[in-house]
C-alpha cells in the first residue's frame, strides 16, 4: 500500500481500518477527469492512464460493506465510481496495466492470479469480515470464481455488464436481470470508439502522403511537380474520404451494411468514397478522369475501405477469432491485389497519353 | 441477437452435457446468451452468437464448456503473422489451448 495511492486527485479523505489508511474516493467526476477521457477517446495519452492499484473506499463503508473489483485503467475507474454514488462499498482496484476490464481479462492480465494477489497485498481480509466480491461480467474471461475461492477464500458473484446497472444489481440482492448479462452494440457505444480508430488510421497513412504526391508527379500533362501537386493531391483527398469510409462512416452504419464480414461491410462505404471522388473532379473541378483512372479508384478505395472495417473487429464487441481469421483469409489478399492493381492503374492512366 | 451476428458455423466451442452439473456460472458470464439452462443442464443454443471470449470455459469448474478462446481482432492477427510480439494491449493472437484451467 503506497503512499501515491493518497495523492490522487479523486482522494477526498483517509478511512481507518484494520488493515491501515484506506484512501475514500469521490463519486463526482471533475472536469479534469471528464477531459482525460476525451483525450483518452481521441488516442492521446491512453496507453499511461492509470490508477495506482490498491484498496480505496466509497462513501462509508464497514466491515460488512461490498467489496467491488475493477481495473487501473482510469477510464474504467472513473466509469465505475460516478455510477455508485450513495453507496458505501470497498473499491479493489487490480494492476491490469492500464487496461480495461474486458481487454485485460481477455488478456489474462485481469486474472484470477492478480486477483488474489491484490486481495492478499490490500489486506481485504482484516477490512471485510465477509467473503464475498462483486466482479464485472467482463472480468469473466480472466477470472476463474472456482479457483478464486480455492486460493482466496473469497466468493466471486459476477455483477452486471454495465457499471450503471450496479446500483440496481446490489439492490435486488446481487441479482442480474437478462439485459443486465448482455453486451450490446449500439450506435453511441460505436461512436465512441471511432476517434482512436480514424486517428491511428490518419497516423498510418500519413506515411502515403508523400509517396502519392511523388507517384502524382508521374506522367500525364505538365510538368513533374505540377502533376505531383495537382495529381498526388488529389490522391491523397481520395485516401482521406476512403479512411473515413471505412473508419467513421462503417462503424455507424455498422448493423445495416450488407454482410457478416466486417471487410464486407466496408466495401459499400469504400465504393461510395470511389463514385464521390470522381464526382468531385467531374463535377467541380470540371474534368472528369479517363476509364482508367476510374477503376484504379473504383479498385483502391474499396480495397482501403475494407481494410479499415476490418480493423474495426477488434473494437467490436461480437467477433469471434475464428470468424475473424476466416474473413481474413479472403479479404486480405483481396484488398492487397485491390489496391495494388488500382493503384497501378492511377500511375498507368496517365503514362498512356 | 438480431443484427449483430458474425459468421456462421466458425466458432470452437464445444459442450461435454455429460461433465456439466447444471452449476449455471457459465450463463451468468456469457456475453451474448449462447448457453442455456435445461433440465438442470445447460447446452448451447445460439453458437454463431459466440466471440470466444473464453468466459464460459474460465469459470466451468467440470472443465464441461471447452473453447478455443482469443481476441477476435484483425489487427493481432496481422501482428502475430508479422512476427511482432505483444504488449499489454491486445493486439497480438496468443496461442492459446482450449481454455479449460
Amino acid at each position: 500500500m503506497s503512499r501515491s495511492r493518497f495523492d490522487q486527485p479523486f482522494v477526498v479523505s483517509t478511512i481507518w481500518t484494520p488493515a491501515g489508511g484506506v484512501p475514500r474516493v469521490s463519486t463526482e467526476l471533475k472536469r479534469r477527469d471528464k477531459w482525460g477521457t476525451f483525450k483518452a477517446r481521441w488516442s492521446i495519452g491512453r496507453m499511461s492512464y492509470t490508477v495506482e492499484p490498491g484498496l480505496y473506499a466509497l462513501g462509508n463503508p464497514n466491515d460488512g460493506s461490498p467489496v467491488l473489483v475493477t481495473a487501473n485503467y482510469k477510464m474504467t475507474f472513473d466509469s465505475l465510481r460516478s455510477e455508485v454514488s450513495g453507496l458505501d462499498a470497498w473499491l479493489l482496484v487490480l494492476d491490469t496495466n492500464g487496461i480495461n476490464v474486458w481487454c485485460a481479462a481477455g488478456k489474462g492480465t485481469l486474472g484470477t492470479a492478480e486477483l488474489v494477489e491484490r486481495i492478499k497485498s490490500s489486506g481485504l481480509e482484516q477490512v471485510v469480515a465477509h467473503r464475498k466480491l462483486i466482479l464485472p461480467q467482463l472480468a469473466g474471461p480472466g477470472v476463474a470464481a472456482h479457483r478464486v475461492k480455492e486460493l482466496s477464500g473469497f466468493r466471486v458473484i459476477f455483477g452486471p455488464v454495465r457499471a450503471s446497472d450496479l446500483m440496481e444489481f446490489i439492490r435486488t440482492g446481487n441479482r442480474a436481470t437478462p439485459e443486465m448479462r448482455r453486451k450490446t452494440f449500439g450506435l453511441w457505444e460505436r461512436t465512441v470508439l471511432i476517434p482512436v480508430e480514424l486517428v491511428d488510421a490518419l497516423r498510418a497513412a500519413a506515411f502515403l502522403v508523400p509517396v502519392l504526391i511523388l507517384l502524382g508527379g508521374i506522367g500525364g500533362s505538365g510538368g513533374f511537380w505540377f502533376n505531383a501537386l495537382h495529381q498526388g493531391l488529389f490522391a491523397v483527398t481520395a485516401i482521406i474520404l476512403a479512411i473515413l469510409a471505412g473508419a467513421v462512416v462503417t462503424p455507424v452504419l455498422l448493423p445495416w451494411l450488407p454482410g457478416r464480414a466486417f471487410s464486407m461491410k466496408g466495401l459499400v462505404p469504400g465504393l461510395s468514397a470511389a463514385l464521390a471522388i470522381v464526382a468531385i473532379r467531374g463535377w467541380v473541378a470540371g474534368e472528369w478522369p479517363g476509364l482508367v483512372e476510374i477503376c484504379g479508384w473504383f479498385l483502391m478505395l474499396p480495397a482501403l475501405a475494407s481494410y479499415l472495417a476490418m480493423n474495426f473487429t477488434g473494437a467490436s464487441t461480437y467477433t469471434s477469432l475464428s470468424g475473424v481469421k476466416r474473413e481474413m483469409r479472403i479479404a486480405v489478399p483481396l484488398q492487397i491485389g485491390g489496391a495494388a492493381l488500382g493503384l497501378l492503374l492511377w500511375v498507368g492512366s496517365r503514362l498512356v497519353v | 441477437m438480431g443484427r449483430f451476428t458474425y459468421l456462421r458455423n466458425v466458432v470452437t466451442l464445444q459442450l461435454s452435457e455429460d461433465k456439466c452439473t447444471g452449476c449455471g456460472t457459465c450463463l451468468q458470464v456469457c456475453p451474448h446468451g449462447v448457453l442455456v439452462r435445461q433440465n438442470g443442464r445447460v447446452r448451447i443454443e445460439n453458437r454463431d452468437d459466440c466471440m470466444e471470449c473464453g468466459a464460459c470455459a474460465r469459470n466451468c469448474p467440470e472443465g464441461a464448456v471447452k473453447v478455443q478462446a482469443g481476441v477476435g481482432c484483425a489487427a493481432a492477427v496481422i501482428n502475430s503473422a508479422l512476427g511482432r510480439q505483444g504488449s499489454a494491449c491486445c493486439c497480438v493472437v496468443e496461442s492459446n489451448d482450449s481454455c479449460c484451467d
